[in-house]
């Protein structure tokens, strides 16, 4: 993809090109259901990432091709079918967590019902509601070597997803490195959360109105989109 | 000379499972379940079960047959997202649920099985799933764990853990992809999930197999699950869809 074709990108389509461009060559990343397994459209030329399943498997490529048959007994996360690249391997779950707490897992990526400054992290449980449960999430923000959280700005009716503080019960705590929205690219610092990149188009100044945190803000913010 | 221990689904369920048993059931949403198992287990009538498992598949399948069936009282898991029918039973109060994070899950029934009395881990902290439980923190100075008291504040600098109890059942119910006669089990692919560590944590564990081979037709290398901790084998049949 040029960078002008980049340019052009909105939305999900802009958080996931940005975060893909987080991982290293030879990363073994995890993805949670949904947008985060979107960032695979757009590695960048050159980036061959290993991806990891919590139910036991590194190496899936995402789901067959209408009618292609594949093993039934290979599922990603979210117990869908998936093809399994050459060199992928398969183990049994306490050993999956053990990579996973372990230090193992190169890069998490997940998405969010509410994030804080200081890195927090509320995507399973929402109060006075029946919770999905937490499956592994819980696990892999507390092992993962990086945290990536991808969500939109503000939820549907308008209110900022990143907030000061959150007071929803915790996934995570301290566990996030990386938000990444459409408006733009923040790093979980001890200081607090800096606004690294702003999307094309997007002033800090915008970025800030959108957030429910105060943004340390630099003299110059890069922006996503950029030669990497 | 090795013995067989394939038996009837039937047999199987009349010998080892009862009302009010807790059971084990490995799998990982459709794969790698004992639907076989399960479904014998509802045609025997068995009742008032207590589950451990890592979620209750799709309704109408696996789990979810035994969800349907109203027959558990009880679910200790990580995620019900998959399955609509468990969700409004939990919220009804018909199933009594307990939420412990997957790889915790995991750990506490690998304890369970192997001897050890309990597990540390740092998933959870600062979470709801530290509630109710014991948390240590590593004194570097003393050079050993103290347990703490009261409120907790949440602090990343501290080396803290929350101890995770062991956990075990009456029964488990295996998923293999191939048992020889003797229960020795190799899995496939993902549907390997929870069954290894499962099976070493059931009272009896009876293992429901794909294929059903000779003894001596499996490679001791490839063995996942060695025959000693089976007490039972079944014909089980292949997934044909995830």
């Amino acid at each position: 993809m040029t960078r002008e074709e980049a340019m052009q990108l909105k939305g999900k389509d802009l958080i996931a090109y940005r975060t893909a461009r987080l991982f290293q060559d030879g990363d073994v990343v995890n993805l949670g259901i949904g947008m985060p397994t979107k960032c695979l459209d757009y590695l960048p030329d050159g980036v061959d990432v290993w991806v990891d399943s919590e139910n036991g498997v590194v190496g899936l490529t995402g789901a067959p091709a209408e009618g292609e048959w594949t093993d039934p007994n290979v599922v990603d996360a979210g117990g869908k079918v998936s093809k399994l690249r050459v060199g992928g391997a398969c183990f049994d779950s306490f050993r999956s967590f053990g990579f996973i707490r372990g230090g193992h897992i190169d890069c998490t990526v997940l998405g969010a019902y509410e994030v804080d400054a200081e890195g927090n992290l509320a995507n399973w449980m929402i109060p006075g509601k029946t919770a999905a449960g937490m499956g592994g999430a819980m696990d892999l923000v507390t092992g993962s070597k990086i945290t990536v959280v991808m969500t939109t700005q503000t939820d549907k009716a308008g209110n900022p997803k990143i907030v000061q503080k959150t007071d929803m019960p915790l996934t995570g705590y301290h566990c996030i490195d990386y938000i990444v929205t459409e408006m733009g690219c923040f790093a979980v610092t001890p200081d607090g959360l800096k606004l690294w990149e702003v999307a094309p188009g997007v002033t800090p100044e915008e970025v800030q109105a959108k957030t429910g945190a105060k943004l340390i803000i630099p003299e110059n913010v890069g922006s996503m989109i950029k030669d990497y | 000379m090795a013995k067989s221990k394939v038996t009837t689904v039937e047999e199987a369920i009349a010998k080892y499972c009862h009302d009010g048993m807790s059971v084990l059931l490995p799998g990982f949403v459709n794969v790698g379940v004992s639907e076989v198992l399960i479904e014998g287990l509802i045609a025997a009538g068995i009742k008032d079960i207590s589950v451990i498992s890592n979620n209750t598949s799709v309704p109408h399948r696996g789990i979810g047959k035994l969800v349907d069936a109203g027959v558990i009282k009880a679910i200790t898991c990580s995620h019900i997202g998959n399955n609509a029918v468990t969700v409004q039973k939990v919220v009804d109060g018909e199933i009594n649920l307990t939420f412990v994070p997957q790889g915790s899950l995991c750990e506490k029934v690998r304890a369970g099985g192997a001897g050890i009395g309990g597990i540390l881990t740092p998933t959870g902290l600062y979470t709801p799933m530290m509630d109710g439980k014991q948390v240590v923190e590593w004194d570097e100075e003393a050079g050993k764990f103290k347990f703490l008291e009261g409120e907790i504040i949440p602090d990343a600098s501290k080396k803290r853990f929350i101890l995770e109890l062991p956990l075990h059942a009456d029964v488990c119910f295996v998923h293999a992809w191939k048992a020889d006669k003797m229960g020795n089990v190799v899995y496939r692919r993902t549907s390997r999930n929870f069954n290894e560590a499962f099976a070493t944590a059931g009272d009896h564990v009876i293992v429901e197999a794909e294929q059903i081979v000779e003894i001596g037709e499996l490679d001791p290398d490839e063995i996942m699950t060695p025959g000693f901790v089976v007490d039972a084998v079944v014909q089980g049949r292949a997934l044909t869809e995830a």
